[in-house]
């Protein structure tokens, strides 16, 4: 690997492109961006930047901070439940029998090779008011109505004069069940990653030594698989964090995340500075997280491999 | 050691594996309190999986596994009277040596107080009791598994099960770790159960040493008498080295068996049995004598030309072919410093005492 000095002309050959890429198609735009982040808006599009501050100083309104807390809420929960159920799943795709186990890590990953736009109004189609769920419940209240028509006691009306449909559509709920959906494979295959490489003797070697599973799970196997617990939580909630269709089309009116307010600056508002303010600052907020992880790993690393 | 009451009986287990591969067969065995008890076989022959039964990790197809008169059947790893030192080890790499000592204390509910003095004590016995605040990532090779023996022994379990435990140190200090096991198995008492495909490991430590092939256990035996009276031919072959040849039954006749043997001619052994059908003769090369002179009568005696010398500092191989193709080997000990220089070459006399060789019936 350290030969290419030997050969700089295929190392710029292989390092240019990408480079340059990035440079032009990430960076620059990036830059701008944030060039614009300290700009006043003038006119329909015209911006002139003035290196104002004031673009953030608005982003710290009480309106906008509730959105950005609402946002982390969001992300925090969706994150939870990823956590609980993914580690479930990653469990079973570790302890399956061996032939089953690509099968099961495809069936984690086949959503995401369907357009997010399309699971979003599959999920609105199982969710709304005629939608499959209650379909669903409605076929269950019939059925009890009939078993009770049987023990002759339907005049009393036990499960209420009509079926009253759920509103599962168009609130927070949808919106959390929304992300936990596109995120979950994000938690489930680093989980699986290092439980499938976690050597089976430590497990054996805690229940041999007389822990019960529970115990094994909470004082071996969490401790174990922390470094991947981290980097689930950050790569569910970072872009947990930054969701805007699925609150966009599932949510209700108060179910809005920061990056529905970007979009519409950028759009319908047509205020670029603010918009370009507010990007910042969500980027900042992941910085912020993943320098923590890294300072995290760092210092675990120093304690437990000092040979 | 032996004549104690057995602390564990294995009655008629087989274990068949899903997907159709037999790992035990019909397995009967019994370990007597106390015991230093080797399970030894090539990779492959089912003694990790009998190890594996003992400690509760699988579970026998068919057939009883007895722990201190208690039938193990449907008795969780973590309810049974034994512990296990793993081939890996297993040490949990996010604890200090002294938290992994005390993990089977805490959740099994010693008493609280009691914890840092026995871990102390467990250390101490492994000769770690400097280390309790080490991380594993901080030792060596050798010290982790003394960490993974404390551990295990802390608990004082009836038994303790070694999973090829110096299979993953360097030869030298695999030695050392020998004798600390046989002194620390005599300090605590305990039953120890060791897997090892090892057989100077099972020779020199063990009291006994069942011998396992092809999920059956061949035989059961002290290290000596497996040595110098294998049951059969793969016991004969897998421990130690030895000439084996192939005689054919010309008659037997008032203790004495004649046979042909191919490449050496005429055999008389004495044997008590009457035997009438071909059988195997194992002799070990350190029981052969390699003689300038044809010797007098009393020895079985051929001669034979020396083709390659392999020299081993205490002793040393030699390799013959008789004047009919038999390949011979024989041990030589180099018990004098002149023994070094000394030049084997030519047509020699391979001689042994009858009794020193071997009938293995076919």
């Amino acid at each position: 690997m350290d030969s290419w000095r030997k050969n700089p002309l295929i190392f710029w050959v292989f390092a240019v492109p990408p480079a340059a890429w990035l440079l032009l198609f990430f960076l620059t735009p990036l830059a701008l961006i944030w060039v614009f982040s300290f700009g006043e808006k003038s006119g329909l599009i015209d911006i002139h930047i003035t290196w104002t501050a004031d673009n953030y100083m608005r982003a710290l309104d009480p309106l906008y901070l509730q959105i950005f807390l609402k946002s982390f809420w969001f992300a925090g929960v969706t994150t939870a439940v990823c956590l609980i159920v993914g580690f479930v799943v990653a469990i079973a795709i570790t302890f399956a029998p061996g032939r089953q186990r690509p099968i099961l890590l495809l069936l984690v990953m086949l959503p995401f090779w369907t357009n997010l736009l399309i699971r979003t109004y599959a999920l609105i189609a199982i969710l709304r008011t005629k939608g499959s769920v209650n379909a669903a419940l409605e076929h269950f209240w019939d059925w009890g109505n009939g078993l009770l028509a049987l023990l002759g006691v339907e005049h009393l009306q036990l499960l209420g004069a009509q079926f009253e449909p759920l509103h599962l559509l168009y609130n927070n709920f949808a919106v959390v069940v929304g992300l936990v959906y596109v995120h979950l494979p994000f938690m489930v295959l680093p989980l699986y990653a290092a439980l499938d490489r976690m050597d089976r003797s430590y497990i054996e070697a805690s229940l041999d030594l007389g822990a019960g599973q529970l115990r094994t799970f909470r004082s071996v196997v969490i401790p174990m698989a922390a470094p991947a617990i981290v980097s689930g939580v950050i790569i569910t909630f970072v872009p947990a964090l930054g969701s805007f269709l699925t609150p966009d089309l599932l949510g209700g009116t108060d179910s809005q995340m920061i990056a529905n307010v970007i979009e519409r600056q950028f759009k319908s508002a047509n205020d670029w500075p603010f918009g370009a303010a507010l990007s910042f600052i969500l980027m900042y907020v992941t910085f912020f997280a993943i320098a923590l992880r890294s300072v995290w790993s760092a210092r675990r690393d120093a304690r437990e491999a000092l040979a | 050691m032996n004549g104690n009451s057995p602390i564990i009986s294995i009655n008629s287990v087989s274990k068949t594996f899903p997907g159709g591969v037999q790992a035990l067969d019909n397995v009967d065995l019994e370990i007597c309190e106390g015991e230093f008890f080797a399970l030894l076989g090539p990779s492959g022959c089912g003694k990790t999986t009998l190890l594996r039964i003992l400690a509760g990790f699988e579970i026998p197809s068919t057939g009883d596994v007895f722990i201190d008169g208690k039938n193990m059947h449907r008795v969780v790893p973590n309810r049974r009277p034994v512990n296990m030192v793993f081939q890996s080890y297993a040490v949990f790499p996010h604890m200090t040596v002294a938290d992994n000592v005390a993990y089977g204390l805490k959740v099994s509910g010693a008493e609280r107080r009691e914890i840092p003095g026995r871990v102390q004590d467990a250390l101490d016995l492994v000769q770690l009791g400097e280390y309790g605040q080490r991380r594993p990532g901080q030792l060596s090779g050798g010290q982790v598994q003394r960490v993974a023996l404390a551990r295990a022994l802390v608990k004082k379990p009836r038994v303790l099960l070694l999973d090829e435990p110096l299979s993953a140190l360097d030869a030298q200090l695999r030695e050392t770790m020998q004798l600390e096991l046989v002194r620390l198995q005599q300090t605590v008492g305990i039953t120890f159960v060791i897997v090892t495909h090892d057989q100077n490991e099972a020779l020199s430590m063990a009291d006994r040493i069942a011998v396992m092939d092809q999920g059956k256990v061949l035989q059961v035996a002290r290290p000596g008498e497996l040595y110098e009276f294998p049951r059969d031919r793969f016991v004969a072959e897998f421990i130690g080295k030895t000439n084996l040849f192939e005689g054919t039954n010309v008659g037997w006749e008032a203790g004495i068996l004649s046979l042909l043997v191919n490449g050496l001619g005429r055999v008389e052994l004495p044997c008590a049995e009457h035997l009438n059908h071909d059988v195997g003769l194992a002799v070990r090369p350190e029981k052969m004598l390699l003689l300038d002179e044809r010797p007098d009568h009393g020895y079985l005696a051929f001669e034979a030309q020396v083709e390659k010398i392999a020299y081993y500092g205490s002793e040393s191989r030699v390799f013959l072919a008789t004047n009919r193709g038999l390949a011979l080997e024989v041990s030589i000990r180099n018990d004098t410093r002149a023994a070094a220089d000394e030049q084997i070459s030519g047509l020699r006399w391979v001689a042994w005492r009858p009794e020193d060789t071997l009938i293995l019936p076919d």
